[in-house]
C-alpha cells in the first residue's frame, strides 16, 4: 500500500527511481471509493430509486389519486404486477410515486441539516470559549429532545406539507454534524495556515468560509449521506406510525402501515415490496456514507 | 474529578431546563384553547373564563412558566382532563412494564453484541466479521417496526409459535406469567438494540486490541483466552457504559414502536392513545420525562466512563 515501486524497474528509470502520477486528491478518493464493491453498489440502487420514483411514474401510468373499489386486494398478476392494495391502488406504481417524497425528504433534510450544522459547528469551535459554551449547550438541548415523540406532537398540530416535514426534520437532526464539525474545528484553529490568514489581517468570516469549512469536506460528505438514510428511515417510521404527511399522501411509510393490517390475511405484496424498497435505499445510502469514510481516512488510502 | 462532576452535573441542569423550556413553549403555542378543549364547544363564555382562572391559564405566560417548572420541581408532571387522572400515576403505572421491555432488550443485545464485537475484532476481515456486519448493517437500516413484522410474519402468522400480541394483564408482574407472550416484543427489540451496539463494539474492540497492555499480556506469555477474558473483554466493558448512556432515547424510541406495533401496554402506548385523543398534557409531561431521562443517561455516560477509566482526567 506504501509503495508504488514496480517489481521490475525498467532499464531506461532514472537514478534514484521513476516518479508515478498518483492523480489529484479527489482522484485518489475517487479510486479508493470505486473500489468499495459495496459502494459502488450502493450508487447504482440509489440512481435505480431515482429513475424509478421520478421516471418510472412517466412510462408506467397508474392512478394514484381516485381508489377504485373494484379492484382491492388483488395479487400480483396481470395488469398489476405487484397486485393493489386495499384501496385499489396499483402497488408498483405507488412505490415510484411513494419514493419522490422519501427522496426528496431524505436529500432536503440531509443537506439543509448538514449545511446548518456545518455552519453551527465552525463558528462555535472557531470562537470558542463562552459563545462555545453557549452554542453548544443548545446542541445538548436539541439532542435530549425526543425526536419521535416531539414529532408526533408537531404533526398532531400543523399537519405538515412536505416543506415543512422536511424543516422540522432539519431542525430536529443538525446537532449531530454540528457536533462533528465543532470537534474538527477546534483543532483546525490551532494549525499554522489558520494562524497565518490571522497575521495577514484575515477576518473571522473568511477564515472559517475559506478555511475552516474546506478542511471539514470529509466529515460533512459523509455526514450528508448518513443523514440522508437517517431522515430516509424517520420518515417511514413517522409514517407507519400515521404522522407526518397525511394518510392518503402516497409515501412508502404508510403502504406499509396499510399493508400490515392485511398481514394476517397473506396479502404480503402489500407489505414486503414497500419494505425491501425502503432497506434497499437506506442501506445503499449507508454503504456509501461507510465507504466515503474510508476514502477519507488517508491511511486507508491507496495511492 | 469532583470539579468535573460539578460541571457536568451544571450542564445537565442547564440542559434539562432548556428542554423544559421548548417542551412548554410548544404547549403553549398550540391553537385553540384547552378549556374548549375540555368543557366543549356549547360551554358558556363564563364557564371558560371560570376553568381558565381555575388552572391559572388567564395569567401571563411567565408566570405559568413558573407555576409549570415548580410542578415539575415537586414531581408533578402535569394532569390529564382526558383521562382524567395525573400524568405522575399514569408514569407509575405504565414505566414498570416498559422498563421490563426495555430493561430485557438492553440486557440480552447487550449478551450478543459484546462476545459478538469482539469476535468480529478478533477475526478481522474473517467471516465472523463480515457476517456480524451484514447483519446489523441490514438491521440498522431497518425502520424500528420492520424487524417487529418480520417477526410476527414469522413465528406469528407462519409458524404458530409465539403470539403476536403482547399480554393484556392489568399489572406489571401478571405480565410476566404470560412469557410467551414477552417473546417477540422483546427479541423484536433486542434486535434493533442490537443493531445500534453492534458497529460500536465492533470498533472499540478492535482500538482496544491496539493497546500497548495487548501486547504486554501476551509478551508475558498469557493464554490467549486469558488475553481475551481478563484484557479485552474487561476494557471493552468500559465501552458499554457509554454506550448504554448515550442510546437511551434511542431505546425509549424503540419501545414506543415496539409497543405499538405489538399492543404492548406501556407509556409509549399510552403516548399513542393520548396523541389520538389530543391529550396534551399526557405528551407534555411524557416528552419533557423522556427528555430528563436522556440528559441523565448522557451524565451517567460521561462521568461513569471518567471514573471506570484511570486514564480519563480531568
Amino acid at each position: 500500500m506504501i509503495t508504488t515501486i514496480p517489481d521490475e524497474v525498467p532499464s531506461s528509470t532514472p537514478e534514484g527511481g521513476e516518479v508515478y502520477s498518483t492523480g489529484s486528491a479527489w482522484r485518489v478518493l475517487l479510486r479508493t471509493f470505486a473500489k468499495n464493491r459495496l459502494a459502488v453498489f450502493g450508487i447504482i440502487v440509489i440512481v435505480s430509486v431515482i429513475i424509478f420514483s421520478f421516471i418510472g411514474p412517466l412510462l408506467y401510468h397508474t392512478n394514484q389519486f381516485d381508489p377504485n373499489l373494484t379492484s382491492v386486494n388483488l395479487a400480483p398478476g396481470a395488469g398489476h404486477p405487484i397486485g393493489t392494495d386495499s384501496s385499489g391502488f396499483d402497488i408498483l406504481g405507488r412505490m415510484m410515486v411513494g419514493g419522490r417524497s422519501s427522496i426528496e425528504v431524505g436529500l432536503g433534510v440531509g443537506v439543509i441539516s448538514t449545511v446548518f450544522g456545518l455552519i453551527y459547528g465552525a463558528v462555535s469551535g472557531f470562537f470558542g470559549k463562552a459563545t462555545d459554551v453557549i452554542m453548544m449547550r443548545f446542541v445538548d438541548i436539541g439532542l435530549a429532545i425526543p425526536v419521535v415523540f416531539l414529532f408526533i406532537f408537531m404533526s398532531q398540530v400543523y399537519k405538515p406539507s412536505l416543506t415543512l416535514l422536511i424543516v422540522l426534520l432539519a431542525a430536529v437532526s443538525w446537532q449531530v454534524p454540528a457536533r462533528l464539525v465543532r470537534g474538527e474545528t477546534l483543532t483546525l484553529r490551532t494549525r499554522e495556515f489558520v494562524q497565518a490568514v490571522r497575521t495577514m489581517g484575515g477576518r473571522s468570516g473568511r477564515i472559517i468560509l475559506r478555511h475552516i469549512i474546506p478542511n471539514t469536506i470529509g466529515t460533512i460528505v459523509v455526514t450528508v449521506t448518513f443523514q440522508v438514510a437517517n431522515a430516509i428511515l424517520t420518515l417511514a417510521v413517522l409514517q407507519y406510525l400515521g404522522f407526518g404527511l397525511p394518510p392518503t399522501t402516497p409515501t412508502w411509510g404508510s403502504m406499509l402501515s396499510n399493508g400490515t393490517t392485511y398481514l394476517q390475511d397473506g396479502y404480503w405484496w402489500e407489505v414486503y415490496p414497500a419494505l425491501a424498497i425502503i432497506v434497499l435505499t437506506v442501506v445503499a445510502f449507508n454503504f456509501i456514507g461507510d465507504a466515503l469514510q474510508d476514502s477519507f481516512d488517508v491511511r486507508l488510502q491507496e495511492r | 474529578m469532583i470539579g468535573f462532576i460539578v460541571r457536568r452535573l451544571g450542564q445537565a441542569v442547564v440542559v434539562t431546563l432548556g428542554v423544559v423550556t421548548i417542551t412548554f413553549l410548544l404547549l403553549h403555542a398550540l391553537p385553540g384553547s384547552l378549556a374548549r378543549d375540555i368543557i366543549g364547544n356549547r360551554a358558556t363564555p363564563q364557564a371558560v373564563a371560570a376553568f381558565n382562572h381555575e388552572y391559572g391559564l388567564d395569567r401571563p405566560l411567565w408566570y405559568q412558566y413558573w407555576l409549570f417548572l415548580d410542578k415539575l420541581l415537586h414531581g408533578n408532571l402535569g394532569y390529564s382532563f382526558v383521562a382524567n387522572r395525573s400524568v405522575d400515576s399514569l408514569v407509575a403505572s405504565e414505566l414498570p412494564r416498559d422498563l421490563i421491555l426495555g430493561g430485557l432488550s438492553l440486557v440480552f443485545s447487550l449478551a450478543i453484541a459484546v462476545p459478538v464485537g469482539i469476535a468480529q475484532a478478533v477475526k478481522r476481515n474473517g467471516l465472523i466479521d463480515y457476517t456480524g456486519t451484514g447483519v446489523s448493517f441490514l438491521l440498522y437500516s431497518m425502520p424500528q417496526y420492520a424487524v417487529a413484522l418480520i417477526l410476527i410474519q414469522l413465528l406469528a402468522i407462519t409458524f404458530h409459535v409465539f403470539p403476536a400480541e403482547a399480554p393484556q394483564s392489568a399489572g406489571t408482574l401478571a405480565m410476566l406469567e404470560h412469557p410467551a407472550g414477552l417473546v417477540l416484543p422483546v427479541a423484536s427489540l433486542t434486535l434493533v438494540t442490537f443493531a445500534a451496539f453492534s458497529r460500536y463494539m465492533r470498533s472499540s474492540a478492535i482500538d482496544a486490541l491496539a493497546q500497548d497492555y495487548m501486547r504486554t499480556a501476551r509478551a508475558k506469555g498469557l493464554p490467549e483466552h486469558q488475553v481475551l477474558r481478563k484484557h479485552l473483554l474487561r476494557n471493552s466493558l468500559i465501552a458499554v457504559i457509554t454506550l448504554v448512556g448515550l442510546s437511551i432515547p434511542y431505546i425509549i424510541t424503540g419501545t414506543l414502536i415496539i409497543e405499538q406495533v405489538f399492543n404492548f401496554p406501556g407509556l409509549g402506548l399510552e403516548y399513542f392513545t393520548a396523541t389520538l385523543r389530543d391529550d396534551y398534557p399526557v405528551m407534555l409531561g411524557v416528552t419533557v420525562l423522556v427528555g430528563m431521562i436522556t440528559v441523565v443517561g448522557n451524565l451517567i455516560a460521561d462521568v461513569g466512563y471518567a471514573l471506570l477509566d484511570p486514564r480519563i482526567r480531568y
